[in-house]
């Protein structure tokens, strides 16, 4: 066996402060295997040693969730003995260098930690960041990306329902793909995965293990240079098929009463799984690496335990409900191997041809893993700017086609019609809207969902943007009639050991966190995903927010689209005229200075609350939150949804006008009234101190700014279909 | 009136087509790919998905699977079989129809609502609809270019064989509205005896208000009385 020393340590990725303490703790050197499994574990991707102190302090309670962090997946209530369960999981660097294939698996990881907990998914969600639509990538990431997602989750069967795609050019080097599940189970039958019984077999199903990801984990927990596509090999294949198979067969043994604990082998494969397992159960585990199911000849443990082949689980069973657990594999095709048993040892012990290959006290890997509190910076709030002078060379027309046309706002039916976004049949909102909304299968409510960031205020100011995403979900939920019960948070970041990046993570979880505590919104699960920076250079802080809420009647589900003529359009929320950081600011006139909006969380709560009564009351039409491109573009959306036109009167003038307009000042949301229904509205606004003004009223045909201009609403779907046909056209 | 949905491992509209089927009435059993017989039914159903993963070529090896000796019995003896998207992938690879289905002309997996023209309405499948009557039914598929001779394709329109064909929201057959390429903008067609039936568009997935409408349950409809008549 090769000699393990500092050197070879480094390469695995560790510090030598780590393999010191890795001696330390094992009281001997380490040999291969160890090594290797040590650094399985160690890494950032699998340990959260930059970010667990800061993750600690995030809410993870409210009267919803039955688990928080800490499982595959969070757990909340939905009633009548009916639980959600959800994660989101990022997979960028894979992505980056094999874009289907990182994607495609991305998807399948996420399913596999809902369905571990017992749950059949029932939606799938994502957020996927390319760099410029120019960088010479950018189309083969896109096209890639998309058709893994789609081939991952059209073929298992489970629909994908919503999601964002953005371009910019800080993730040049460095994509995100962040993919969300969402699955539902009966609360008496959710899984966890705490072993207990010492001699209950250990079970490996699905299935076999080959020589690909090896590394995975580790590759995802370092920056990427030129040399970054040599790591082709280090990303995994997947087979949704096989997982399509593997999810039948665990959903069918699930309903016996045989499973003791289950956990996917994810992100360092068998390494990670059995340990975790172990590590909850206060146990030791044993296995017999000759026992594993492998793909290739020849395999070594070290290559046996670090492989992260897909589509694969280990379970703890209990003690003679094995050939019953067998019998359901076998008739899915699936590799069933008893490979060992929980022991007291505390210890992980491996053997293989009748040699003990590894012996470490599970504390070691887990509980003494190495915790860091980096140091960091605070990012403080950028001044204030005055553009007047650019503005006031512009005109609405211009910048409204502009804004339509634009990669980043216009329409995505491009990407989410190749995802079979209505397999099951229950998906009752469609991707486009504000949330996606699934009904339970064959009862009256449905559950709500939605991903959402805004990398540019992240970056302009990382605890307001952080907030702002939190918010931007709950204002998603409350638009489509859902109450916005928890999230999941994939937080997207540079390199930590960098003063500014591990600011960025620390004033984003904070951001964060005020946010959930005050809306009473808690984290249930979540992932993170540092050193995502190339030759240097970080994206901008990315913490993307999976919101879900429930809807307890499907007929309170409301929807974006216009739904007649002579109803007023009337905007909830204060309109200040917040322009830097808008739309229209970065993306049309390139202007990146100045601050994002601010973010009143009472506000955003009393408009998001009284948004929901008149949903409720039927005094709604249709909603739809205003977000980029501000109120103009927000009341385009709703009109193109529907064809159905709107006419805006103001008597806001000149520059103030362009503010008024493309301003995205937060907490606001549109809202179709009938006419007779207004006077109603407005004496509810007063007694609850909201702002409310008339904005607009809905007419045939055509988009019209009072004194200004005109456009049929066909002239706007065109334009704003436009983009990704054209840029994908060969 | 009963149906038996056939589950191919990989099948993923099995129970989908289940509800739309119970809902108009006709009683469903789950049948395994590798069973050795029909339990008694009227009519087979071979759902979408993917089964065997799709691979080699999709239907390919579910048209070798044990069950479907028993299915292409069944439809010899002139009794019904309906086989939506994978499952019309299935019939042609196993020979109940004829021609092939290829990818879709963009290369692009492709899920949304079109619009098909009732061009046969004298089928057991179709007799609740009305001819040259547009419906909205949902597609969502990778292979679903139909391609044949031209010859097979002259005879398919001669025999009255092509079911429903791909068109715009007011009837108009063209090629802005063939979503995948399909010959003739054929969407779905039947065997020369018309009972074996197969479509790329998803029928059970517009059988229901709050989904894409209700023109799919037509369809379903159709056959409801099939065993009394």
């Amino acid at each position: 066996m090769q000699e393990v020393n500092e050197k070879l340590a480094i390469k695995h990725g560790l510090t030598k402060e780590e393999f010191q303490r890795i001696i330390k703790l094992m009281g001997r050197n380490p040999n291969l295997v160890e090594l290797g499994i040590f650094s399985a574990m160690w890494n950032e991707h699998c340990s959260y040693k930059s970010s667990r102190v800061w993750l600690q302090t995030l809410p993870t309670k409210n009267k919803y969730v039955i688990q928080g962090p800490g499982e595959n997946a969070g757990v909340v209530d939905c009633g009548d003995g009916d639980v959600a369960i959800f994660k989101i999981e990022s997979h960028n660097h894979p992505s980056y260098i094999e874009p289907y294939q990182g994607a495609a698996t991305g998807v399948g990881g996420i399913l596999r930690d809902v369905f571990t907990m017992g749950a059949r998914p029932i939606a799938n969600l994502n957020s996927i960041r390319f760099g410029s639509p120019n960088h010479e990538k950018t189309k083969h990431l896109l096209n890639g990306v998309v058709s893994g997602i789609g081939g991952y989750g059209n073929c298992i069967g489970v629909p994908t329902v919503g999601g964002e795609t953005e371009f910019d050019e800080c993730y040049n080097g460095n994509i995100l793909v962040n993919a969300m599940n969402i699955g539902i189970a009966k609360k008496n039958k959710v899984f966890y995965s705490i072993a207990s019984g010492i001699g209950n077999p250990v079970v490996y199903v699905g299935s076999k293990t080959g020589r690909d990801g090896i590394h995975g984990a580790t590759m995802a927990s370092a920056e990427f240079d030129e040399d970054s596509e040599s790591k082709k090999p280090t990303v995994q294949v997947g087979d949704p098929f096989t997982e399509k198979l593997l999810l039948e067969a665990c959903l069918e043994l699930m309903q016996k009463n045989s499973i003791v604990s289950i956990q996917d082998m994810g992100a360092a494969g068998l390494t990670s799984s059995s340990i975790e397992m172990a590590s909850k159960g206060n146990l030791g585990i044993k296995i017999n690496l000759n026992l594993i199911p492998c793909r290739e000849n020849n395999m070594t443990p070290y290559e046996i335990m670090l492989s992260e082949s897909q589509e694969r689980m280990l379970m703890i069973l209990k003690k003679g409900k094995e050939n019953e657990a067998k019998k359901i594999f076998e008739k899915w095709g699936l590799d069933f191997a008893i490979i060992g048993e929980l022991t007291n040892s505390k210890k992980l012990e491996l053997f293989f041809d009748e040699e003990n290959v590894c012996s470490i006290p599970i504390q070691a890997l887990g509980d003494n893993a190495p915790k860091y509190k980096r140091p960091y910076v605070n990012h403080t709030y950028p001044k204030n700017i005055n553009f007047d002078k650019k503005l006031s060379k512009l005109n609405i027309k211009d910048c409204l086609t502009k804004i339509l046309s634009h990669h980043n706002y216009s329409n995505k039916s491009w990407v989410w019609q190749q995802y079979d976004h209505m397999v099951m049949a229950d998906t009752i909102q469609k991707p486009g809207g504000d949330s996606a909304v699934v009904r339970y299968h064959g009862k009256d409510k449905a559950i709500a969902a939605t991903v959402d960031c805004v990398p540019r205020y992240c970056k302009a100011h990382p605890y307001n943007g952080a907030m702002q995403a939190v918010c931007e979900t709950w204002r998603n939920l409350i638009s489509v009639g859902a109450k916005p019960i928890a999230i999941t948070n994939c937080l997207n970041f540079g390199n930590p050991e960098k003063k500014e990046i591990m600011g960025q993570l620390v004033d984003s979880i904070k951001g964060i966190k005020d946010a959930c505590t005050y809306l009473d919104y808690p984290v249930v699960s979540g992932n993170v995903s540092l050193y995502n920076e190339t030759n240097g250079v970080a994206i901008y802080p990315t913490p993307t927010i999976g919101g879900v809420g429930i809807l307890n009647k499907i007929n309170q589900m409301m929807s974006f689209n216009l739904k007649q003529n002579d109803s007023l359009i009337v905007v909830i929320g204060k309109t200040t005229g917040h322009i830097s950081q808008s739309a229209l600011m970065y993306d049309i006139l390139k202007d990146k200075k100045g601050p994002p909006p601010k973010i009143d969380l009472k506000e955003e709560k009393k408009n998001g609350l009284f948004v929901a009564d008149l949903i409720k009351n039927k005094l709604a039409l249709s909603v739809h939150d205003i977000a980029h491109g501000g109120i103009i573009v927000s009341l385009a959306e709703m009109c193109m949804a529907s064809e159905i036109g709107a006419k805006i009167q103001t008597n806001v003038q000149n520059i103030d006008k362009i503010k008024f307009l493309f301003g995205e000042d937060q907490a606001r949301y549109l809202i179709e009234v009938k006419n007779e229904n207004f006077n109603k509205i407005k004496k509810l606004a007063k007694t609850k101190k909201i702002h409310l003004e008339i904005f607009a009223n809905t007419q045939k045909n055509y988009f019209e700014v009072e004194n200004n201009f005109k456009i049929p609403i066909k002239e706007l779907i065109k334009m704003n279909h436009n983009w990704f046909k054209q840029y994908n056209k060969n | 009136m009963k149906a038996s949905i056939i589950v191919f491992p990989g099948s993923n509209c099995d129970r989908d087509v289940k509800v739309a089927l119970e809902q108009a009435k006709i009683k469903t059993t789950m049948t395994w790919h590798n069973d050795a017989t029909l339990p008694k039914t009227d009519l087979v159903v071979l759902p979408g998905g993917f089964s065997y993963g799709d691979y080699l070529r999709c239907g390919s090896i579910a048209s070798k699977s044990r069950i479907m000796k028993e299915v292409i019995k069944h439809s010899k003896q002139g009794r019904l079989v309906m086989g939506i998207c994978n499952g019309f992938q299935i019939l042609v690879e196993s020979e109940l129809l004829p021609g092939v289905l290829i990818r879709n002309i963009n290369l692009k997996f492709i899920c949304k609502t079109i619009n098909v023209k009732i061009l046969n309405n004298k089928t057991y499948f179709t007799k609740e609809t009305i001819k040259n009557n547009v419906l909205k039914l949902p597609i969502a598929h990778n292979e679903g270019n139909y391609f044949a001779s031209k010859d097979l394709i002259n005879k398919l329109e001669d025999n009255e064989q092509i079911v429903i064909k791909y068109c715009d929201e007011n009837g108009n057959i063209n090629l802005e509205s063939n979503p995948n390429g399909s010959l003739n903008n054929i969407a779905g067609i039947v065997n020369k005896s018309k009972n074996v039936f197969g479509l790329m568009p998803h029928p059970e997935r517009a059988s229901d208000i709050m989904l894409e409408g209700t023109d799919g349950s037509l369809i379903f409809n159709s056959l409801t009385n099939y065993a009394r008549s």
